[in-house]
């Protein structure tokens, strides 16, 4: 009885999620073909290409990206988690305004920051209305924009989990610190820090994945000069029509997000913020 | 003091940049200086044939992929609290952390193999497949909430007095979960809508979406019309998901 249920979201999953990562992971073993399709014979070169210096520099530039948008999410994030969960009876509002723009367009959350970055963008023309610059300061693609584009659009990925582990924490903790004569910035950073680290922990993993498969914002606000995995698959399935390479590149890049989201879900503290 | 400063800059950064896009979509100028109000870019959007067909597109995909999504879903949602179900479930957890543009790739090198048996080609239909396949999941984690709450013993007196289980189901647990299906719904409605990197792969000549139409002109630059559309669509955005988590907190 229960099966029927189950059955047609098993149906739907396995039919157009499962079984097409099956086929790309195939293609990832296959040959290009001389039309851009795949052919025989099975190989692992598509893979072992992936260790050339043009791709390990894409490899790393995704990381180094990521591993940023992680790091402004929590200098940004980790206070505003904070301000949340001292707020009382007014958290549930604060949280919701924190998850408002999140479920709005990304498309257009990412088009705003093309608004406000380009050179005659609303900085820029603010700048010169003001005379501070004389010409416009060039915002927009680079590395810079699609940092802003990534903590703007992933922020709230790091604020619940810190939310829920801050939210958790007793507050006799503080006081027993104060009791001890902790000033604030003591206490925060040996007693509040501490035991929100499985939230912060999540909160940093939890913006690293989707920040390191990030296709839309680099492509738009990169201006294609800042490639990231995702652009490089994307790349390889349209335009290169190197079917093999882009399976390959694919499944490095769900492979690191898989296990990053294993090890997470590894950990009984961690979970539970989740 | 200082941590509500901090937090309010933070907040700042999290609503100005579409706050500024809504406010200059009223300019009647064309650059970034203010020269008065103006709703003609809401008119030249409104006469702008190829948005119109975009937003015809999405919304015929959207509620047919949710209401598909929904059913699917909520079903998937009430037979894992039943009994736990690891494989489907871990399936939906690694869909939902699949980036965008993997999933978006194996579902194009799906669809390119099967054609060449079947007489199908990409469009909406095969837009529709993949939006269901990622709305899922979203449903299923909305409605197993509300499930967390609900004791099997209602269904059970149903099933005492004579109901069979699809009977207490639909009669029973389906009213009880009615607000997070809603709610679960307009999720799915509104992760439809929103998507682009997966449907530009998957769409055909005639399925082109409202986000690939604002895509495509973003790519050119920015023009005042884009600021109007894209106003009017994080306007209701942002009502169906108020919406949708009113209902979920009832």
């Amino acid at each position: 009885m229960r099966q029927w249920f189950l059955l047609p979201a098993r149906l739907w999953t396995g039919l157009f999620f499962a079984i097409p990562l099956c086929i790309v992971l195939a293609y990832s073993f296959l040959t290009r073909g001389d039309y851009g399709g795949v052919e025989l014979p099975w190989t692992t070169e598509s893979y072992l290409r992936l260790a050339d210096p043009v791709y390990l520099g894409i490899l790393w530039r995704s990381v180094w990206v990521a591993a940023v948008s992680s790091l402004l999410c929590t200098l940004l994030g980790f206070p505003l988690a904070l301000f949340i969960a001292k707020s009382g009876k007014r958290k549930v509002f604060y949280l919701q305004l924190v998850l408002l723009p999140f479920w709005t367009s990304f498309l257009i959350r990412t088009y705003a920051w093309i608004f406000l970055l380009r050179d005659t963008g609303l900085i820029n023309t603010v700048l010169q209305a003001l005379h501070l610059i004389s010409k416009p300061l060039p915002l927009l693609y680079n590395d810079g924009a699609v940092l802003a584009g990534l903590v703007y659009n992933f922020l709230p990925f790091f604020v619940l989990p810190v939310f829920a582990s801050l939210e958790k924490m007793d507050p006799a903790l503080l006081e027993a610190a104060a009791d001890l004569g902790a000033t604030g910035w003591r206490a925060l950073w040996r007693v509040t820090v501490p035991v929100s680290m499985p939230g912060i922990v999540a909160g940093t993993v939890l913006v690293f994945i989707p920040c390191l498969g990030s296709y839309l914002v680099p492509d738009l606000l990169g201006g294609g000069k800042t490639v990231m995995l995702g652009n490089l698959v994307q790349n390889q399935f349209t335009s290169a029509r190197d079917w093999p390479f882009g399976a390959a590149a694919s499944f490095a890049l769900l492979g690191v997000c898989a296990l990053l989201a294993a090890l997470l879900l590894r950990n009984r503290q961690i979970r539970s913020v989740l | 003091m200082k941590l509500r400063l901090y937090a309010t800059l933070a907040l700042l950064f999290l609503h100005a940049p579409l706050l500024v896009l809504i406010v200059f979509s009223f300019n009647s100028g064309k650059f970034t200086a203010w020269e008065g109000f103006s709703l003609r870019w809401y008119a030249a959007a409104a006469r702008d044939s190829q948005l119109i067909d975009g937003l015809w597109n999405s919304l015929l995909i959207a509620f047919a992929s949710a209401a598909l999504a929904t059913l699917t879903g909520t079903l998937a949602a009430y037979g894992m609290w039943r009994k736990a179900a690891p494989v489907l479930s871990a399936g939906l957890y690694v869909s939902l952390i699949t980036p965008e543009i993997v999933t978006g790739v194996s579902l194009l090198a799906l669809f390119q193999w099967s054609f060449r048996f079947l007489h199908l080609q990409l469009g909406m239909h095969t837009v529709i497949a993949a939006h269901v396949a990622f709305s899922i999941a979203y449903v299923s984690i909305v409605v197993s909430a509300r499930l967390r709450g609900y004791d099997r013993s209602q269904e059970e007196a149903a099933m005492d007095l004579g109901a069979t289980e699809w009977r207490a189901f639909f009669r029973v647990t389906v009213p009880y979960l009615a607000p997070a299906i809603a709610a679960a719904a307009l999720l799915a409605l509104a992760v439809s809508f929103d998507d682009y990197v997966i449907t530009s792969l998957v769409a055909g000549v005639d399925s082109e979406t409202l986000p690939m139409v604002i895509y495509s002109m973003a790519r050119k630059g920015v023009s005042p019309v884009v600021n109007a559309v894209s106003s009017c669509v994080v306007v209701i955005f942002g009502a169906l998901v108020l919406v949708s988590e009113r209902l979920q907190r009832r």
